[in-house]
């Protein structure tokens, strides 16, 4: 499902403009991760997409809906919205019942309801604490639930605030598996992230946010070298690609392979 | 004499069967500045709760084995005697604000308010705690209205004014861009200096590397390697902890696997170590 924002500006109430003459457009399918410093508008503009924000002035378009037509309730139909903290959205008693939540809340029926719940703690290897209350695990694993819990809504498009953070290299390949599966499922994934190294690997469009607005929107290809562009919004390159600026090497690299390659290539006095 | 030590630790949450910790022993000297490591559920975020006491009085659960504090045994000592001593800054800093508080300087303050700290006494600690983290210009701001990695260190200053002889940090930038990260990092690293002896949990290896002077790995609840960072992040083995290594580190080792890295030099575990080494391995060898 498309997702089209047109020349949204947003104020708090307190009359900071968060976000000023915002407009992007992310195609049915698509996977986009959204990079820029704390306070730059990331997690604000995310909110626009299922209506817990509303744009000042612009508009949010979700397939062929408008966000200011549809309640939030509505909205939670199409896009599933993970929170950067777990806690903020926990509060069954135990996980299964978490992950059931969503799809009874949105009219499934029981059997329908069933299914999503077994797929996703399948999905985020939750089946053998389906019974246990998300506060008596660690934090790392309510974020787990958290993502499980989005998933059972099977939402045409995801929104993940910070998905990898305080997790482990398990965690990220286990998340890098399930964004294929979802690339190939035709989901829609906007993913906000400070992990250059997770957005490098699994996303090949980024887009950098600098003081409410869309500094850059490219490839992630070409992105991810533009040290000058980046540093304006506090990102980092990931480390393989400092390592190959710092050698001076001609290629935008970020995978150890690539880098060795070029290394080889173009590491000659 | 050691400031923390921790002899043969084992800790149970409550209704759990899987120990969170298990036969986990070590010593932190005064003014060392140590990281722990490890994948999700190793037990770091429960070794910080048990330095600084939380374990067991907060948690219960069963504990079995000792941590001491400045020599004090710490299941025997009451909270409120050792937060004074031991610190905690957990990952959210929203976590920790108190939320009654509508400045910076209230917040700092609020810990001590509580202690019953004298007036004077505790305006001196405020100002030092906001000077120590960066925050003075922040003193009168809403705690809420502040970034992620202002609230941070708003955090950090909360903890210092109860000068702590120990802090210890839960994965304290996981949720802070790369400049919040090091604006924290230079903090801390101001504060080690000082002789404030500090405990780390985290998951970003770069900056452990770049700041800690000794790495404990925990996996399992089980301490299984402790040292130097270089000795330990360049271990083949890591991935066996659930842990990748750092991206320079990778890089260095298959390149002196094909000899384009100089099989007697280290492997790197910071950026410019990496650049070094990569450069005058350029620079005298046959292979370029």
């Amino acid at each position: 499902m498309e997702i089209v924002i047109d020349q949204i500006e947003y104020r708090y109430p307190n009359g900071v403009t968060a976000l000023a003459d915002v407009s992007l457009r992310v195609a049915a399918g698509e996977q986009v991760a959204i990079v820029g410093q704390n306070g730059s508008g990331k997690t604000t503009l995310a909110k626009q997409l299922n209506g817990l924000l509303r744009p000042s002035s612009g508009q949010v378009q979700i397939g062929d809906w408008r966000t200011d037509g549809h309640s939030v309730a509505q909205l939670a139909r199409r896009v599933g919205y993970l929170f950067q903290h777990p806690d903020e959205q926990l509060f069954q008693r135990t996980v299964a019942a978490e992950l059931a939540f969503g799809p009874r809340n949105l009219g499934f029926d029981a059997q329908r309801t069933a299914a999503l719940v077994t797929e996703a703690l399948h999905s985020l290897a939750l089946t053998a604490v389906a019974q246990e209350n998300p506060y008596d695990l660690s934090l790392a694993w309510r974020k787990r639930v958290a993502l499980a819990a989005v998933l059972a809504m099977d939402t045409p498009i995801l929104v993940l605030d910070e998905p990898t953070t305080g997790q482990d290299a398990r965690f990220q390949a286990l998340l890098a598996g399930l964004l294929l599966r979802w690339r190939q499922a035709g989901k829609t994934v906007i993913a906000i992230s400070h992990d250059m190294e997770f957005v490098a690997a699994n996303f090949t469009r980024l887009v950098v946010m600098h003081a409410g607005r869309v500094l850059r929107d490219g490839l992630t290809a070409e992105v991810v070298g533009e040290t000058a562009v980046l540093q304006q919004t506090q990102v980092e390159p990931p480390a393989i690609t400092r390592l190959a600026q710092g050698l001076n090497l001609p290629q935008t690299v970020w995978t150890v392979p690539d880098f060795l390659a070029a290394w080889r290539g173009n590491g000659r006095k | 004499m050691a400031l923390v030590r921790v002899t043969d630790l084992t800790y149970r949450y409550p209704q759990t069967a899987v120990p969170a910790l298990q036969n986990v022993t070590f010593s932190v000297e005064p003014g060392e500045f140590v990281a722990v490591i490890g994948a999700n559920d190793a037990g770091k975020s429960t070794l910080c709760y048990a330095l600084t006491g939380y374990v067991p009085h907060f948690f219960h659960g069963q504990m079995d084995g000792s941590v001491q504090l400045a020599g004090l045994e710490t299941r025997e000592r009451p909270l409120p005697e050792l937060v004074t001593l031991a610190g905690l800054v957990f990952q959210n800093p929203t976590t920790q604000m108190s939320g009654v508080r509508d400045t910076v300087r209230g917040e700092v303050g609020f810990g001590l308010e509580n202690l019953g700290v004298p007036r004077a006494e505790m305006h001196t600690r405020i100002v030092e705690a906001l000077a120590m983290t960066g925050t003075t210009e922040l003193a009168e701001r809403h705690p809420r209205e502040l970034s992620g990695g202002q609230q941070q260190r708003v955090a950090l200053a909360a903890m210092l004014a109860m000068r702590p002889q120990l802090l210890v940090l839960d994965e304290p930038t996981a949720q802070l861009d790369p400049v919040g990260s090091r604006e924290l990092f230079a903090a801390l690293q101001r504060l080690s200096r000082t002789g404030l002896t500090l405990v780390l949990a985290t998951h970003k290896l770069e900056w452990a590397a770049a700041y800690a002077d000794r790495l404990l790995l925990l996996h399992e609840g089980r301490l299984v390697q402790q040292g130097p960072p270089q000795a330990l992040l360049t271990q083949p083995q890591l991935a066996d902890w659930g842990i990748a290594p750092l991206p320079f580190t990778e890089a260095a080792r298959q390149a002196r696997d094909e000899g384009l890295w100089d099989a007697e030099r280290p492997l790197p575990i910071t950026l410019a170590d990496a650049i070094v080494g990569f450069l005058e391995m350029r620079d005298t060898s046959k292979h370029f």
